[in-house]
């Protein structure tokens, strides 16, 4: 218990810091300080693949698309900080927060003892998706509709920012080109470390459907093994037009999209699994879902096109 | 309710796979295809939604799926009531017409070209495809996907031109959009959290008065009304609007914009059966009563064709939440609820059908004079009669004139008002169609006046174009036919509220 | 108080601080990290619903859990999108603001 309220008091220090630094890059630095506590925060709530999750996506990626952002917006700083609203609209909007807050508070005091839950109902219903993890019971079966939705949300995102890519450089190269320092520690470094990661993803993907872990974490930390071997120069994005990159995004919500179809034939409705195959259908959807997710979580971090394709 | 694995079932997998997977073939195949695609999709998608309506009609039932099998609270269920058919056929028939119409403006292209098309046509369908999931779907947190779906594909539709003022515009609507979700999902958490389902039947059974339930659905209301632009959260709208293209505008203000109203009225009248104070539905009522007022009046004022249809845009939402302090509390028996209903529905559908007629006629003079100044528009009526006219039955809905939608709409949100006694929703409707008249009347006026000399175009604008606006518009007028009495296809679905019957 | 009501709490905070730093920062790239921080206390009070409802052999209900994973995905691409289109606007206008008429 005195663990849990030093770490409570530890992230909304690191919170209150991420949000009153006068600097956006100890602003950002803060925010990925805070991601990794409330990562040990999912982990004291019980919640192992949340905290992988966090960790990898919430704060690992994000944080490097910040920190990345930045760079680029560092000469605004001193034109914006000229903007910051009176001292009046800020007690303002203080009050006003502390308002929500003390809200939210009280509703989380009055939330209902004993507490609703469905973790009978997951655990009694298990069995017949042949997985012993029941988080990803819960994303690959029951609610998979969410699951498949949310890779096609992805996938729009990124065409979003395909999108904002002038037509000169449509289909082109995502972010500058970064060149291979060969005798560089960087690239010693990365060449030991890409490997190992690839690794590690590939034992998390496996082990998700017994264990902490499951597709969106491995593919997370597939992208940034990419990510890292891009930025020191050991291999380049593709540009975007090329039909193979679209087919690899498209490949997992496309084979999803199919089994769920399927589904009508085997099993009497959309996304549901014939029991003695469910295992085995799951698993053919990850493995490509999967990948596609590491290309485009890969891809959100490179952005739109830089560099106009060659005709 | 009708049961799972029907045939019925299938339509509502259909209505939300189809668009989907169209769109994705559309990023693999590359902007040649993408266009054929959706052309293709559109009479299949319209079928399907006609389907809907006409199997939940025949049952006169909710429709009704549970996904993979798994019953709620555990699974997902897909549900389409009467209001659901409504919308999604409204959506499958704006969606075809919008296509039409913008085949012209990004025709099929390969190469450096091929980023306009290939992102209109593949969000277009996507925006249908999370349409679609909105409109029937029975998970609260099966509805954030989809409106998180809906935001992605509607924001970079704004910048699709490639202006930068778009880009600022389309952060804002984002951040806006970002916001609204948020308050959403915590919202979900919280009812979770008290009654360990996010399904929205099950929950209407289990859900009771209280701070939790009182909480969280403020959070969710307040969320879903910055996404629908509701006074004072409507900021970001106008800017949006009027930088999208003009086919994306038509999407953005006809359908995209109406989804969260759909939300609000599913929240307060599904999740929540019989339990708004009214009091909390007259404040819904007086923010819609604002926008009404504020957002004409800023209409009125502007210089620009699209700005001013975009501030229209604002104005027209406000009437749909008039409705919530007609129709709440409908347990009373008051028969005058159900008016209501089916006039805020109505003005929802006719709306999407004007204001896109209207954009889209904004975006052809747009197109012929090379700008969109109200005050430059002299000489327009004549060289483009059709189109103007066009704009003028859409202008008619808008106002509240007979033969309109429109009019059916504010004529049962004004009786409804009227026999409730709460005669100041009558006054604000009547004045909303006054200012209403104002500033359709200030662009008809000035595009019918004589420029002096004959106006050339700078381009020649296809008779088909100018026909699908035309036919668009005259849906909105279509609509004005519909019998003024409540909707019996809009009461499916809605327990425990009593036919009225107009004398 | 057990740790997940405390827990709950700390998300509160979250919440209004983020709200806080949304209102308040003029920079977008600031009002996208308000907004992860909003988002990281609305998923903490899911976990916290979550922890309420161990039951059947888990240490946590599985369904909030889900959620919130899926919500963490859908929020990165949020950020993704965002940033991306903070960056063409720097790109094109040499400004990062979103103070402009209208």
């Amino acid at each position: 218990m005195a663990f849990d309220t030093g770490l409570a008091v530890l992230v909304l220090g690191v919170a209150v810091w991420t949000i009153t630094a006068r600097d956006t890059f100890a602003a950002v630095v803060g925010f990925v300080a805070f991601g990794l506590l409330l990562a040990l925060v999912w982990v004291r709530l019980a919640a192992p693949d949340v905290a992988l999750t966090e960790a990898a996506i919430g704060s690992g990626v994000t944080g490097g698309l910040l920190l990345g952002a930045h760079t680029h917006l560092r000469r605004t700083e001193t034109a914006a900080a000229g903007e910051l609203p009176g001292a009046a609209l800020r007690l303002a909007a203080a009050v006003l927060c502390a308002m929500v807050s003390a809200g939210l508070a009280a509703i989380v005091l009055l939330l209902p003892e004993p507490a609703p839950t469905l973790a009978p109902q997951v655990a009694a219903n298990i069995a017949t998706t042949g997985l012993g993890n029941p988080v990803t019971a819960v994303l690959m079966a029951y609610r998979a509709v969410d699951t498949l939705l949310e890779t096609v949300v992805l996938l729009l995102a990124l065409l979003g920012i395909w999108s904002l890519a002038p037509d000169r450089v449509w289909g082109g190269f995502p972010g500058p080109h970064h060149d291979a320092d060969p005798q560089g520690v960087l690239t010693f470094a990365a060449q030991l470390l890409v490997p190992v990661g690839i690794l590690v993803g590939v034992h998390i993907f496996w082990v998700g459907s017994v264990a902490p872990g499951g597709e969106f974490q491995a593919a997370t930390i597939l992208a940034a093994m990419w990510i890292l071997a891009a930025m020191v120069g050991l291999v380049d994005a593709p540009p975007v037009s090329r039909r193979w990159l679209r087919i690899l995004l498209v490949a997992g919500p496309a084979v999803f999209f199919a089994i769920g179809l399927a589904g009508f034939a085997m099993a009497g409705a959309f996304l549901a699994y014939p029991p003695p195959y469910a295992k085995l259908l799951i698993l053919t959807i990850e493995i490509p879902l999967t990948l596609s997710i590491a290309a485009t979580l890969a891809l959100l971090v490179a952005g739109p096109p830089e560099r106009a394709p060659q005709r | 309710m009708a049961n799972s694995a029907t045939a019925g079932g299938f339509l509502l997998v259909l209505a939300i796979v189809l668009p989907v997977m169209g769109a994705l073939l559309s990023l693999t195949l590359g902007g040649r295809h993408a266009e054929r695609i959706a052309l293709i999709l559109m009479p299949v998608g319209l079928t399907v939604a006609v389907a809907i309506a006409a199997v939940v009609w025949r049952a006169h039932n909710v429709l009704q799926y549970f996904v993979g099998s798994w019953d709620p609270p555990l699974g997902v269920a897909f549900r389409a009531d009467g209001l659901s058919a409504a919308m999604i056929v409204t959506a499958a028939l704006l969606i075809s017409g919008i296509g039409l119409f913008a085949r012209a403006q990004f025709p099929a292209q390969g190469g450096a070209k091929a980023r306009a098309p290939l992102v209109f046509w593949t969000l277009l369908l996507m925006v249908w495809g999370a349409l679609n999931a909105v409109f029937i779907g029975g998970d609260l947190f099966n509805l954030y996907v989809a409106l998180e779906l809906l935001t992605f594909a509607a924001v970079p539709l704004v910048s699709l031109d490639g202006r930068a003022e778009t880009f600022a515009a389309a952060l804002r609507y984002l951040l806006f959009a970002l916001l609204g979700s948020i308050l959403y999902l915590l919202g979900t958490g919280l009812l979770y959290g008290a009654y360990g389902t996010l399904d929205i039947a099950l929950l209407s059974g289990r859900i009771h008065a209280g701070p939790v339930a009182w909480a969280a659905v403020s959070l969710m209301t307040a969320g879903l009304l910055a996404k629908a632009a509701l006074y004072p959260l409507h900021l970001w709208l106008p800017p949006a609007h009027a930088g999208a293209p003009a086919p994306a505008s038509a999407i953005l203000s006809g359908l995209v914009v109406k989804a969260p109203f759909f939300l609000v009225v599913r929240l307060w009248f599904d999740v929540m059966p019989g339990l708004p104070e009214h009091a909390a539905a007259q404040v819904l009522g007086g923010l819609g009563a604002a926008a009404i007022i504020f957002g004409s009046i800023l209409a009125l004022r502007q210089a620009r064709l699209k700005l001013l249809i975009a501030y229209s845009t604002v104005a027209q939402i406000g009437y749909l939440f008039l409705m919530f302090p007609l129709a709440v509390r409908p347990e009373t028996g008051h028969p005058w609820a159900t008016a209501a209903w089916t006039g805020g529905v109505l003005q929802a559908v006719s709306h999407a059908f004007a204001k896109a007629a209207m954009f889209m006629a904004a975006g052809l003079i747009a197109e012929a004079l090379g700008h969109d100044r109200i005050a430059g528009l002299a000489g327009i009526g004549r060289a483009l009669p059709i189109t103007v006219f066009a704009f003028g039955l859409g202008g008619l809905s808008l106002m509240g004139l007979p033969p309109s939608g429109g009019f059916v709409a504010k004529a049962m949100l004004l009786t409804a008002a009227v026999a409730e006694n709460q005669w100041w929703w009558a006054v604000v409707v009547l004045a909303g169609g006054v200012l209403a008249g104002g500033y359709v009347f200030l662009v008809l006026a000035r595009a019918l006046a004589d420029a002096g000399e004959p106006l050339t175009l700078l381009s020649t604008i296809s008779r088909s174009r100018q026909a699908v606006v035309v036919v668009l518009a005259l849906c909105a007028v279509l609509l004005g036919f519909v019998p003024l009495r409540p909707s019996e296809l809009l009461q499916i679905g809605r327990p425990g509220l009593p036919i009225a019957v107009f004398r | 108080m057990s740790s997940p009501t405390l827990y709950g709490l700390c998300g509160a905070v979250l919440v209004g601080l983020g709200l806080f730093g949304l209102i308040v920062h003029p920079q977008p790239l600031r009002k996208i990290v308000a907004f992860n921080l909003i988002g990281g206390g609305v998923f903490l009070l899911f976990g916290v619903v979550a922890r309420r409802g161990a039951a059947a052999g888990f240490g946590g209900d599985p369904v909030p859990q889900a959620l919130v994973i899926t919500g963490l995905v859908v929020a990165f691409a949020a950020t993704a999108l965002a940033v991306a289109l903070l960056l063409r606007l720097f790109h094109e206008t040499g400004r990062a603001t979103l103070r402009s008429d209208g």
